[in-house]
């Protein structure tokens, strides 16, 4: 009977050990996948051209994806931009001022906030966003724009990233320690001196870690931007110019990939720029979060 | 001038926190405020009828039906993978070995892989496994997707069962795995946290299935037949040019929105009553 259950436990855990080592494998499997379907492109195009090159014809087999990159860059700062000031002094804020009812109040509903779909994000973009520059800001600047833009995309991805920085920025800044605060404050520090001075000296790493982590975010978000960006392959030349940003290209065109010969494989391989890109993003700033983490226990 | 400083940032960290707090009501108020109106019985309970894209009757059955399908199959598909490989890094490979952790960071790293990657992915799984557009496709990449959440979110819970517990179990002259039933059944309500948290993302995301599961107006009978979802049908309705169908999209954004909220708040009041009985 003893035997039995030891070779139970003992073939259990090769099993599991088996499975683990698959799922881990995914990481690989995905850049390998992604990889081998854009051999043809690769093969046929160099890959400055594909990275520089701004023509983007499908049907004469020219694919330039610096449009799209550019695109993407664009849609990505403006969505940093905006999202950094405001989730920065809102998670100093709840963790440093605000009363812990606060606290429990308003973080649930911006964890609320990363529940929501892409595609609602996307819905709302153009119900609000989109008017609300062609018709308040727009106007103002330039003689004439659909509303379609990095701006609007912008706009939308800041939004949808708020919870993931206010979120980790928050945990950074939980791991500072007590004592050091109060060293500070019996100093004779106010406490916003001790705020811009200690925790956030303190948790510089962190910070750089989220953003990063938000950035990658941004960077990979698909359906919400391709619903408000105007999807033009154009390089934009200012925040009201339509874009095209290399997600919304992919999303965009899984119709027709497969009846234009090389088309599927320049897709595949927007799709591994973005994994690569993505994948090194969230690698540095997961070790970066890991060693603050062990730094404190 | 020291005091000046800290009331200027003050004033600026309460305006932020409004304003992000803000905007989960703001959108949420505009979604419902557009699409309520349009919102109707025949929408969750009838299938679109011919020329329901011209804005001729029917409903989004297909695409709810559809969504919920994918969701809870690759839900259930997860856990089978998810569970083990929670099990095996905090059982049987000791706590904290190298192969836990990375482990640990490459979940994280999946995690943060955009889902257009993993449907680019599914996409060419599909191809040269030699499927067509269908539900099991969609259901394995969906699948696929939503493996790092799991196996973040479950591992969460299980680490913070004390080891005590499994301790006991071994000087009681239990297997590993006997001590890996006593642990998972002492974080059940952080799993279903989990299973939550999966299945909002899964049920919300669009463009991890717009190449795997495809697009249809009926109900799928099996696995190899496509399926709708609600965000791609959203997506597809809102794209139309005739305002009918758009607002028809606004109502379909209702349903995914009520959908979506009562999963995440189910979800926090579950992992509420997972605090309450830490030791």
């Amino acid at each position: 009977m003893k035997n039995i259950r030891l070779l139970k436990d003992h073939l259990i855990s090769k099993i599991f050990l088996a499975l683990t080592l698959l799922s881990i494998s995914t990481v690989v499997l995905i850049a390998l996948g992604l990889f081998y379907k854009s051999v043809p492109i690769l093969n046929s195009t160099s890959l400055y051209n594909l990275l520089f090159s701004s023509e983007w014809k499908p049907f004469k087999e020219a694919f330039g994806f610096y449009p799209f990159i550019v695109g993407t860059l664009w849609v990505t700062a403006i969505a940093i931009i905006i999202a950094l000031p405001l989730s920065m002094l809102t998670a100093i804020y709840l963790s440093e001022y605000a009363h812990i009812r606060v606290r429990k109040l308003v973080l649930p509903l911006i964890e609320l906030l990363s529940g929501i779909p892409p595609v609602l994000y996307g819905v709302w973009g153009v119900l609000v966003i989109i008017p609300l520059i062609q018709d308040q800001i727009a106007p103002h600047f330039v003689e004439f724009t659909t509303g379609y833009s990095v701006l609007a995309g912008g706009i939308v991805l800041a939004i949808m990233i708020f919870p993931l920085i206010i979120s980790i920025v928050i945990e950074v800044f939980d791991n500072v320690p007590q004592d050091l605060r109060n060293a500070s404050l019996s100093l004779g520090a106010t406490q916003w001196q001790t705020t811009k001075k200690v925790v956030l000296r303190k948790s510089i790493d962190g910070i750089v870690a989220a953003v990063v982590l938000a950035i990658s975010r941004a960077f990979g978000e698909t359906i919400a931007v391709l619903m408000v960006c105007g999807n033009l392959a154009q390089v934009p030349q200012n925040l009201f110019d339509s874009a095209y940003p290399l997600p919304a290209l992919i999303a965009n065109n899984y119709g027709e990939m497969m009846s234009i010969p090389m088309y599927d494989s320049a897709l595949m391989f927007a799709a591994l720029l973005l994994f690569v890109i993505i994948f090194i993003f969230n690698a540095l700033s997961r070790i970066i979060l890991y060693r603050i983490e062990k730094r404190n226990n | 001038m020291r005091k000046i400083e800290e009331n200027i940032f003050k004033v600026l960290m309460i305006l932020s926190t409004v304003i992000i707090s803000s905007t989960l009501f703001m959108i949420v108020y505009t979604l419902f405020s557009k699409g309520i109106g349009s919102l109707s019985w025949d929408m969750v309970s009838k299938i679109p009828e011919g020329g329901f894209y011209i804005g001729k009757g029917g409903g989004i059955l297909n695409a709810i039906v559809g969504s919920i399908y994918i969701t809870i199959g690759s839900t259930l598909l997860g856990l089978l993978i998810s569970l083990p490989i929670v099990i095996y890094i905090n059982v049987y490979a000791k706590r904290n070995a190298t192969l836990a952790s990375i482990t640990r960071l490459s979940y994280d790293i999946l995690f943060g892989i955009p889902s257009i990657v993993y449907g680019a992915f599914g996409f060419a799984i599909m191809v040269y496994m030699g499927l067509k557009t269908s539900l099991l496709a969609g259901i394995i990449t969906v699948t696929l997707m939503i493996i790092p959440i799991l196996v973040r979110a479950i591992d969460e819970v299980v680490r913070v069962v004390p080891e005590d517990m499994s301790n006991a179990v071994f000087s009681l002259g239990g297997t590993r795995y006997e001590s890996a039933k006593i642990i998972l059944r002492q974080s059940i309500p952080g799993i279903v946290t989990a299973i939550l948290l999966s299945f909002g993302r899964a049920i919300g995301d669009a463009a991890c299935v717009l190449f795997t599961a495809g697009f249809t107006d009926s109900i799928p009978t099996s696995l190899d037949q496509p399926a709708a979802t609600l965000p791609l049908s959203i997506f597809f309705q809102l794209s139309s040019p005739i305002k009918e169908v758009q607002n028809r999209a606004y109502a379909a954004a209702v349903i995914l929105t009520i959908i979506v909220l009562v999963i995440n708040i189910v979800a926090k009041i579950a992992s509420k009553n997972l605090s309450k009985n830490k030791i």
